[in-house]
Order: structure tokens, then sequence, then C-alpha cells
């Protein structure tokens, strides 16, 4: 048996509540009667009912969505076609510089990333507003899709390709057929992040968009501004209830399936 | 199959300056970079027959097996197959198909979608898809297993499905690269009778890379012995054995015992060699080396008696020493002899009896000894 010392339960408890206090605080207050954000009042849905009515929230919502769903699928075709270049093709020239290209948002400050984005936009005449936003959200979110699916490509196994062409599939059926089906799950998840980072992203938002393109965290931004009030604090439970579930679900479906599979390989070897 | 058994036995194209061999390798050389994987080889197998690519990694045969699939391109040289150069020819649309070392099976599909994948990539009918996937997985002994994925087989049943998969197309020519490496030994024994059964049953040509000597002597018809990218003999199993055209096919395939020495007579279809160890062998030599060249002569561990007592042909091909070392077999007991001039050579006795009165012991006198055809002269 382990003996859990002091020092580990203070630090677990400590590290815990580092993460999770500011959060469980704004999970409480959006359930807070008064409108003062730091005074308890007594139990209320009050501000969730009014989320509902504030028209302006609801519209930046439906305008995140759709950024995220387009650009995360935009992204998705991009960064698995790059990924694909950067594995398969690996003595073209200036590779090195194309993969590092690539990678280069993730280290690239989002400052500097949206204002030249910015820059580029006005520089071509292009009216900003919903689409200048949603290409800025591809271009950060592609290179994160890239980085996922490679590293499932630097583990699949060639040989299953080479099997789909000798079998008489050209290379476009083995891609559509084998390929991909094999991938897929690692291109999922690309596309889970991407869209994840994009409901996210304020920075290169606030450069890229223009009026009538406001997304909900700049929304919420803009709002607290003038003060913070439970409303706010309704919707961010809101979004991380969403997020919640979906990791939840996540993880028992991934842990379902490899249970799955020793149960497989088990009965596989019993024979 | 006794039927077969003798077609077996006279099944000799090669032999035949006027049979037309199935598949033409023509000087072929694949290079990467400055490496020479082939080097300027040239092969004839002949329909039905079954060969084998027989050595070491890094000797090219894979590099050869992979031209034969369509997945390398010859740097120079020419491959043609049943009278049609394969020149540009990409894989998917060569008549061969391939069963691969890591069987290369899809994981996202079960067993009979795999079988059924390339008669899908045809526009095969689906009633002739499913009765062609049933008559494979038949054949190979899987009908119980039709819906499972890869991942809930065993390693046997993974190489069934990879060898049904590949034959499902009916292909001219099965290319098999290490086909029962991943398997463990009795497995691999019992699996490779069948694929000798297999492959007399559907009358295919089966050409098959190994590194594994046994194997390819027990499967194949002929085997190509390769070094460094180049074919060193092609030969029958028993002409490989017991014919090495050189000394490094000698030292290749099985146990050998080799003596150098210099021609000191030649006459009658027989050449002396006075080896460096003492003694003088006379063997039987149908191009004998001239009189005072350098040669060496191996010599088979089994067919080299072991007694006590001194034997008639002495002092030709007959030397004395003492036992060194004893391995005792079961089916057979390997005698390791130091003859007088510290060399230490391998003989093999069979076990044919069950209790040897009096037998071999360690540190004992011991004479060795040999037929005139017992051994080759090796001239490099």
């Amino acid at each position: 048996m382990q003996r859990w010392s002091r020092f580990n339960i203070a630090s677990i408890v400590l590290g815990f509540a580092f993460l999770y206090l500011p959060i469980v605080l704004l999970v409480i207050f959006s359930f807070n009667e008064s409108k003062l954000v730091t005074v308890w009042a007594g139990f209320s849905t009050k501000w969730y009912v009014q989320l509902f009515h504030n028209q302006a929230l609801l519209d930046a919502a439906w305008v995140t969505v759709r950024v995220g769903l387009i650009s995360a699928t935009v992204a998705t075709v991009l960064g698995t076609l790059a990924a694909l270049a950067m594995t398969r093709y690996t003595r073209f020239r200036g590779r090195m510089l194309f993969s590092g290209m690539i990678y280069a948002p993730l280290v690239m400050p989002e400052v500097i990333t949206g204002l030249s984005m910015l820059l580029l936009f006005v520089a071509i005449g292009f009216d900003r507003g919903f689409w200048t936003l949603t290409l800025a959200h591809i271009t950060f979110t592609m290179c994160f899709v890239a980085v996922v699916v490679q590293s499932r490509l630097l583990s699949f196994d060639r040989s299953i390709e080479e099997a789909a062409m000798d079998l008489g599939a050209t290379p476009v059926a083995t891609f559509l057929q084998v390929t991909l089906p094999v991938i897929a799950p690692a291109v999922f998840s690309g596309w889970v992040l991407a869209f994840t980072l994009s409901l996210d992203d304020l920075v290169i938002s606030s450069f890229t968009s223009g009026p009538g393109a406001t997304t909900l965290p700049m929304r919420i931004y803009s709002q607290v501004r003038l003060g913070v009030t439970p409303e706010i604090n309704a919707v961010c439970t809101i979004l991380i209830g969403i997020v919640a579930i979906g990791v939840l679900i996540a993880s028992v479906v991934s842990r379902r399936r490899e249970i799955q599979r020793v149960k497989d390989e088990q009965a596989a070897f019993a024979h | 199959m006794k039927s077969l058994g003798s077609i077996r036995r006279s099944f000799a194209p090669w032999a035949d300056p006027t049979s037309i061999p199935f598949i033409a390798v023509k000087n072929v050389t694949k290079k990467f970079g400055d490496f020479v994987a082939v080097d300027d080889l040239s092969l004839n197998i002949y329909p039905r027959e079954f060969f084998a690519l027989l050595g070491a990694s890094g000797c090219g045969k894979s590099t050869l097996l992979r031209m034969l699939a369509g997945f390398e391109q010859p740097t120079s040289g020419e491959i043609v197959l049943d009278g049609q150069s394969l020149a540009g020819i990409p894989p998917y649309k060569r008549p061969v198909n391939m069963m691969f070392q890591s069987y290369a099976l899809f994981p996202h599909m079960t067993v009979e979608n795999n079988i059924a994948f390339g008669l899908k990539q045809d526009g095969m009918p689906k009633a002739d898809i499913a009765e062609r996937v049933d008559q494979m997985l038949k054949l190979v002994k899987l009908d119980k297993f039709a819906k499972r994925k890869p991942h809930q087989l065993s390693g046997g049943q993974r190489q069934r499905v990879a060898l049904a998969r590949s034959l499902a197309k009916r292909p001219k020519v099965l290319l098999l690269d290490e086909p029962l490496g991943a398997l463990d030994k009795k497995l691999r024994e019992e699996t490779q009778f069948e694929l000798m059964d297999l492959q007399q049953e559907l009358g295919l040509t089966f050409v098959v890379v190994t590194h594994d000597q046994e194997e390819a002597m027990t499967m194949a018809d002929r085997i190509a012995v390769m070094a460094h990218g180049k074919v060193v003999q092609v030969a029958t199993p028993p002409e490989i054995y017991e014919a090495p055209n050189s000394r490094f096919v000698a030292d290749f395939i099985g146990d050998v015992n080799i003596f150098d020495g210099t021609v000191s007579a030649v006459g009658n279809g027989t050449i002396e060699i006075a080896t460096e160890t003492g003694f003088t062998v006379r063997v039987a030599s149908t191009e004998p080396p001239a009189v005072g060249a350098k040669a060496g002569f191996a010599v088979r561990p089994e067919k080299i008696r072991v007694g006590r007592d001194q034997p008639a042909c002495a002092p030709l091909n007959a030397a004395q020493g003492e036992i060194w070392d004893i391995g005792y077999l079961g089916d057979m007991t390997v005698f390791h002899v130091k003859l007088k001039d510290g060399k230490v050579i391998k003989a093999s006795s069979l076990n044919a009896v069950r209790a040897v009165e009096d037998p071999l012991g360690y540190d004992q006198e011991v004479w060795i000894s040999f037929d005139e055809n017992a051994g080759v002269v090796l001239k490099d």
C-alpha cells in the first residue's frame, strides 16, 4: 500500500485548486441571483434565460460556429495534404523550408499572425468580414492539423498501400479506400483540434474580422470591458459544459475501443 | 497426389533449350544513389516453376522482387513477363500479385473484404466476387473467420488471409516475400508443404524470396543464390547442395568442410589435391584444373566417415585425428575431429540404431575418410 503523505495531499489539493478554482467560481456565480458578480444572493437561472434573449450574443455564437465548421473543414483538407506531402516526398527541393514554414504559425505570436493578415487584406483591398475571418482561421489552424496527421503518417505501414496497388487499385483508389480510412481517426482529431482552436480564438479574430462578423470570444471580451455581468458567466458555463462533454465522450469511446482491442487479441491467440 | 509426384520428377523446363521462359530478367541493374542493389542480373523463370531467391539480407533479392511487382523500376535492363516488357507498367496494371512479408492486411476491413479488394478493383460482379471469396476462404481453411478483422486473428491465420488475398485474382505469377518468416518453426514446416501443394494445384508460377535455406530447399524447384546484387548460382536444390559452383555457395548452403591445396595429379576423370592439412584427396572431376593450380575441396559432414580403424583407401582420402567435441542431436551425432595439423573438421553420422556398443568418446584417436565422389572441387 502506498501511503499518502501530507505533502502529497497538499500538492494535489493546491494543484487542482490552482487549475479549477477560477472555473468553479465562474460556474457558481453564473447561478447567482444578484447582478453583482462577487456577492452571492441566492440561486437563480435567470441569467441563462436572459442569455437567450440577448440577440447580439446569439448572433456572435452563430458566427463562431459557422467560422469554426468551415475553417476546420478546409484546414483539415489542406493540413492532411501538407502532412502527406511532407511524409511521402522526403527528398524534394526546399523540403526543410516548406516544413519549417508549415510549423512557424505554431510558435508565431498570434499578434503578429493577426497583424500580418490584416495588412495583407488591407493591401489587396479585401473587405474585412466573415470571409477574411474564416481565411485567417484556416491559415492558423491548418498547421495544427498537419502536425497531428503527420505524426500518424510516420507510423503508417506503407506496405498496405503497396498491397492495394498490387491488387489493382490506382493511386487515387488506394488513397480513398486504404490510406484515408486508416488515418481517419487522426484526421478527425485534427478537425476537432482545428474547430476548438477556431472557437477559442480572440487575438487573430480581432485583427481580421470586420463589421457584422463578431465572434463569441470577441463579444464576451467587449462586454467584459463594460463590466462583468453574470450573463457572461452563464455563457462561459455553457461553453465549459460543451467542452467537458466532448472530452468525456472522446475518452470513453477511446477507452472502450482499447478494451475491445485487447479482448479481440486475446481471443485470437486463444486458438 | 501420387501423379503430381511423378510430374514433379520430370519437371525441368530449364534443361530444355526449346522451352520459353515465363519471366525473363535481362541485365537488370538497380541503383539507389551510389548503392548498387541489383547488379547486371539475368534470370529465366519458367511457367509453373516454384523459384526461390535465396540470400542474406541486403543481397538484392527483395529489390528484385519489388521490381517484378512494379514498386521499383530498374535503373537499366528489362524484365519481360509472358512475352511482354514490364517497363513503365505500374504495379496496378501488372498480372502479378504479391504476398508481403508483413502480410500488409487492410486493418479496417474484414477478412472477406480483404480478399475481395482486388476483385472489386477489377469491377467484377458482386455475385462472382462472393463466390470467389468463398472459394478462397475454403482453400485456406478460414471459412469461419470471414467476418473477423485482421487484429482478431493469430499470426498463422493472418498469413493465410494474405495468401488468399494475393491468390484471389488468379495472378499469372505470385510473388512471396519471406512468406513464412513470421511463423513459428512447427507452423512454418507445415505451411511449406501446404504452399507447395497449393502451387501444384493451381498451376501457378511462384517466386519466393527467403533468407532461410531450409525453406528454399524444401519448396523450390530451383534456387538462385544471390550475393551483392548478383546471382552466384541457379540450380535445383540437390545441385546447389551437392555441386556448389563456388566457395560462397558451398559455405552458404549447409555445413561444409573446405580443404585448400594444390592440384598434384590429373587423369582418368579424377584429380588429386595435396591439401595444406597434409593428406591427399582424390576426387572425381569432369573439368579438371591444371596440375599445380590452387584448388579447394569441399565435403559435407554427413559424407565423412569416422572410425577407429585405418580405412582401406588410406593414405588417400583419409586422415588421422582425435575427437574434439560430440554433439548428440537425436537423429544424428555431430563429431568435431581435430586433425594432426590442428584443423577441426565436422562429420556427422546418422543414429540408425538405438544403442551402439562402445560408442566413440572424447579424445579418442580416430580416422576420418570419404569416397572419391563425396565432395567437389572448388576452383575459386
